[in-house]
């Protein structure tokens, strides 16, 4: 997907991707990344707003935000280890 | 006891192709590990070119499917075949084919797909699914 500095944040943007493509995009994002780091993800679909937060809460990383913007959601991931 | 999905994958359409790619990917992101189990048509639709040319829905569903596949194709969900090789990047996701099935049709592990792992027979497959938490048919 399309990456791009956003305040300084690593950008995933999977808007128009389906379940479970947001989901999948944070976790190659947190892979690449390193510990401290943030993430975010953008996401238009429906299934994120559960996935995601269970998915970071499980793999021991911090959800730093969940912010509502038309038509998507940015989902803002720490990596914490 | 191994935190795993196991999946039975008879059915060599696409539109249940779909769930068997999903369910993996969705495991795999959860840190599960994948046991899919090719038999039949499940395992015809991964003779080498299938996976990629395969256009075959339900049947009955044939007044939707039409459809379905269309609004897929323009909202660019990824094939299933994709989301599958994904997820198998992604973890620890194997595709096992069914003896029996290659046997009766005349095939070796070289006429399938390179995502197909092994071949298996059904005793180990069903071994090893009994360790894991969940078994599908699909």
């Amino acid at each position: 997907m399309v990456m791009s500095a956003q305040e300084q944040n690593i950008v995933f943007d999977a808007r128009g991707s389906f379940c479970p493509g947001p989901l999948m995009e944070l976790i190659r994002g947190i892979r690449q990344a390193k510990v401290g780091e943030v993430i975010e993800v953008w996401s238009s679909d429906q299934g994120s707003r559960k996935d995601i937060p269970f998915w970071t809460q499980k793999a021991g990383h911090e959800l730093v935000g969940v912010l509502e913007e038309p038509g998507y959601t940015r989902f803002v991931v720490r990596k914490k280890r | 006891m191994p935190n795993k999905l196991s999946m039975v994958v008879f059915s060599g359409t696409v539109d249940r192709l779909y769930p068997v790619a999903i369910m993996a990917s969705g495991a795999v992101a959860m840190g599960m590990d994948v046991d899919v189990f090719l038999t039949f048509y499940g395992l015809d639709a991964f003779r080498n070119g299938n996976p990629k040319t395969l256009q075959k829905m339900d049947v009955n569903y044939k007044e939707i499917a039409p459809m379905l596949a269309q609004l897929m194709q323009k909202k660019n969900v990824p094939s299933w075949y994709d989301m599958l090789q994904k997820a198998k990047e992604m973890g620890n996701l194997r595709v096992h084919a069914c003896a029996m099935t290659l046997d009766l049709m005349g095939l070796k592990k070289e006429d399938l797909d390179p995502i197909v792992d092994d071949v298996v027979g059904v005793g180990q497959f069903v071994s090893e699914a009994k360790e894991g938490e969940i078994t599908l048919f699909v």
